[in-house]
């Protein structure tokens, strides 16, 4: 049951960081962090179509996650799902064409590895 | 080097440490509300309220909603696959505090790969913040 609930998080994660990483990259930089310029980025991300396609996929991955926290450690729960680090290095390659350096992979390569260990 | 190619800026490590931070006491509060009561999920909309209701949770869940938009903040001008490495650290943060906070036995490996996952991190933090196209400021 728990290694579903990972499955189920790693998909809609992985979906959702991308829409959101798209979303968000259309938007433009937000370089005014008064808190009225913040309010009104933030009625603009709302009206975001890819944004709010990756809200609906971070609510699916948040439900899971707290089924998945009531029955497991915290230790393991969060570990767990980063599983999405290399596939979401991959697609950020192949979908939003990100240049990824070696030493970029070898630091996502790390991070898994520290993932597969930690989910022993 | 240019502000383009800046490996790690003050912005940059600002918000970073925000979505950190905000993840792993958001993560770490829900846990010590959910623990062990997975039974409430199939109790229906007023288990889910009563649910909504326990302060670990609500705390938990505000510190989450912060976590989501300083995260998209930050995503605004860095590359996902610069984002997702440099927050990692928080991964043994997490474990830290399920240690410390919520008296969980830790593994070795558990330990182990934490360490890694921080090397990664640490790795990744010296590489520039950006590598597609620029686009417009937000107006």
């Amino acid at each position: 049951m728990k290694w579903l609930l990972v499955g189920a998080i790693v998909v809609a994660t992985t979906c959702a960081d991308l829409f959101q990483t798209a979303g968000m990259k259309r938007h433009g930089e937000i370089h005014d962090f008064r808190l009225g310029a913040l309010g009104r980025a933030l009625g603009r991300i709302v009206q975001n179509p890819l944004v709010l396609v990756s809200v609906l996929f971070m609510a699916a991955s948040f439900g899971a996650f707290l089924v998945l926290l009531s029955i497991t450690d915290l230790s393991f729960a969060v570990p767990a799902t980063a599983a999405t680090y290399v596939v979401e290095t991959i697609l950020a390659r192949l979908l939003l064409k990100e240049r990824i350096s070696g030493k970029r992979w070898t630091g996502a390569l790390l991070v898994a590895f520290g993932v597969v260990l930690i989910a022993l | 080097m240019s502000a383009h190619s800046r490996p790690l800026g003050l912005k940059t490590f600002l918000v970073g440490a925000v979505v950190v931070v905000s993840n792993v006491a958001g993560n770490a509060l829900l846990s010590r509300g959910l623990k062990g009561r997975a039974g409430i999920f199939s109790s229906g909309p007023v288990g889910w309220v009563e649910l909504l209701l326990n302060p670990w949770v609500t705390i938990g869940i505000s510190l989450l909603i912060l976590w989501a938009f300083s995260r998209m903040t930050l995503l605004s001008w860095a590359d996902l696959s610069y984002v997702l490495p440099l927050t990692a650290s928080g991964y043994v943060l997490t474990v830290l505090a399920g240690r410390v906070f919520l008296a969980e036995q830790v593994s070795w490996q558990r330990w182990a790969g934490s360490f890694l996952i921080v090397a990664g991190a640490s790795l990744v933090g010296g590489t520039p913040i950006r590598t597609t196209r620029r686009r417009r400021k937000a107006p």
